[in-house]
């Protein structure tokens, strides 16, 4: 079988089941590419070859036996920043280029048990912390369209892997756009779920009231079965939340007749690309031959979103990344002098520029005489922007607009200046902001480059968002499209 | 707000992280761009809102019984340090 790549993660999850071909020859075929692909791409921080073959053989076994799970025997790749027990978790940092996790994320066990074979880890900026991929220390990923432009980030590598083909599906972490904005970028289905939909047990955390797992997958269809087997309460989650789980799968044949669609007026702003503007308009011309119907929506807190995410995350960064102190685990510098020489030298040589760099804004806004200014404020817009998606879902169903402003840009083309680069996530940060369920699906390309169109949703509306992505991908092709060189 | 020197060296060392000379003017350039970047915060009516601190503000946290329900991991955890000795963690001299 030479065409296992140019399989959905669904369709793959059949053909096993239905014994057309063994995992372990699916799981060998797709090592060979990743092989092959790594020196171009450097999607993969690790990657897990003999333990995949393993958990293959055995999903082989449980197959034949009429056994196993949703995902059994289907490889994916994790984000390098979801604990995998035995397996270096890096999280694209020198400070954990050592780190073995004892234990799995709940993420990582949710999978296992439906069956799927881990083959590596995912390349991402460090400690998620990027829109490109370049802060990683493992240097950066690349995108498939080409080579010389950022796959997006901070899940680039996860998102590089799925549109090369190189896995099926990949798990992927959102904060203010990580899993939405590669997608986009790399024509790929991107979901980032409600805020406590998945559990964070075992996801190596940046900002805590902001951070969710998720999946980068070819079609919505694929994410909507790979979510169902992620999602779900975790007492080991003190913010997981313990509603059921639809079935995501089930819930996608409904028809989109009579879906009340808002167009975000805020989003179709002087940033966007005007090329880019147009395929999403486009897009959403194909929602309404479906029989849904328009309107603008204006959510006027919105603009405020990427000052308000550059105070709350890099807050809650400094807070989280305390724990880095060359004690317990983590990088440790040598010969330290004293306690105080431990702690500044293994931080200052364990974190790359981009992550001290939110460290100290977030050190500086919760600094005392600072507080009120910066970090309450923050959170008093941060509910203003809550309240405005609020009031838009009272008149329509879901929001609709462009995923980033632009097609991938150069790597090295936005680095000199974070605040250019933090402009990137300007669509993206205001669903993490409300904790919403937003996915990008692929709808158009701009110079052979593709751009994303994002659908989000009022909190816990996963299967509608997700029903809503299918239906547009039932009746357009775009996310089918595989780049040159890896069809 | 532009950010001196002496701030940038003040806030390294409350966020406990050693910076070279090299480093400091440009985290004096960086953080004071984002400074100014988020001051556009400013200029909007946040009289009477309450700040909100994740969004799931609605929900009560939930609380377990005060019971041991993790077992003694402490080689496993322990593989991972940079310097142990019979099960515990070493670090400089604290206390003279």
């Amino acid at each position: 079988m030479a065409d296992f790549h140019s399989s959905t993660l669904t369709q793959l999850a059949a053909d096993l089941r239905a014994r057309r071909f063994s995992s372990v020859e699916l799981v060998s075929a797709l090592l060979a590419r990743i092989e092959r692909h790594q020196g171009a791409l450097n999607a993969f921080i690790s990657v897990t070859r003999d333990a995949a073959l393993a958990v293959a053989r055995s999903a082989d076994r449980e197959l034949a036996a009429g056994s196993g799970g949703a995902l059994t025997g289907v490889p994916i790749a994790h984000k390098d920043l979801f604990c995998t027990a035995g397996v270096r978790t890096s999280c694209g940092s020198r400070m954990l280029d050592n780190f073995v996790s004892p234990y799995d994320a709940t993420v990582v066990a949710r999978l296992k048990r439906a069956g799927a074979v881990m083959v590596g880890k995912t390349n991402m900026d460090e400690f998620a912390m990027g829109s490109s991929n370049e802060t990683s220390y493992y240097g950066p990923a690349r995108n498939p369209w080409n080579p010389a432009l950022v796959p997006g980030g901070s899940s680039g590598g996860s998102a590089a892997a799925v549109a090369a083909r190189l896995v099926p599906g990949a798990t992927a972490t959102d904060t203010g756009g990580s899993i939405r904005q590669p997608a986009a970028l790399c024509g790929i289905t991107g979901m980032k779920p409600t805020y406590g939909r998945v559990s964070r047990y075992g996801m190596v955390a940046f900002a805590s009231s902001l951070d969710q797992g998720g999946v980068l997958t070819v079609s919505a269809a694929d994410a909507a079965l790979m979510l169902r087997e992620m999602a779900g309460f975790d007492a080991a989650d003190s913010t997981s939340v313990d509603t059921p789980v639809p079935d995501y799968v089930a819930a996608l044949a409904a028809p989109l007749a009579g879906l009340k669609i808002g167009l975000l007026k805020e989003f179709f702003d002087e940033g966007l690309d005007r090329d880019n503007e147009q395929r999403v308009r486009e897009a959403l011309r194909v929602f309404e031959g479906l029989g849904a119907s328009l309107r603008e929506v204006s959510l006027p807190h919105l603009p405020l979103s990427v000052p308000v995410y550059y105070v709350v995350a890099p807050a809650e960064c400094s807070a989280n990344l305390a724990r880095y102190d060359g004690v317990r685990f983590g990088h440790r510098c040598d010969s330290p002098r004293d306690l105080n020489d431990m702690y500044r030298r293994s931080r200052g040589e364990g974190f790359g520029a981009e992550v001290k760099r939110r460290v100290m804004t977030g050190t500086y806004v919760l600094s005392a005489g600072y507080y009120d200014a910066y970090y309450l404020k923050a959170q008093r817009v941060r509910a203003l922007i809550n309240a405005d998606f609020i009031r838009a879902f009272q008149s329509v169903d879901v929001l609709m607009g462009p995923t980033t402003p632009t097609p991938a840009f150069a790597i090295g083309a936005k680095t000199a200046d974070p605040i250019t680069m933090y402009l990137n996530d300007i669509y993206t940060i205001g669903a993490n902001l409300a904790g919403l369920p937003a996915v990008s699906v692929p709808c158009g390309f701009v110079q052979n480059l593709p751009v994303g169109l994002q659908i989000v949703g009022p909190h816990f509306s996963e299967a509608r968002v997700l029903n809503a992505a299918h239906a547009f991908q039932r009746v357009t092709d775009w996310h089918t499209r595989i780049p040159r060189g890896y069809a | 707000m532009a950010l001196t020197r002496e701030q940038i060296a003040g806030i390294a060392a409350l966020a406990r992280l050693e910076l070279s000379a090299q480093e400091i003017p440009v985290y004096q350039e960086s953080l004071s761009s984002i400074l100014e970047f988020v001051g556009a915060l400013d200029a909007c009516d946040t009289a009477d809102v309450v700040p909100m601190a994740h969004p799931l503000a609605d929900m009560s946290q939930r609380l377990r019984p005060d019971v041991v329900t993790e077992e003694d991991r402490r080689d496993l955890y322990q593989a991972n340090a940079p310097l142990t000795a019979a099960g515990l963690y070493l670090v400089p001299k604290v206390i003279e």
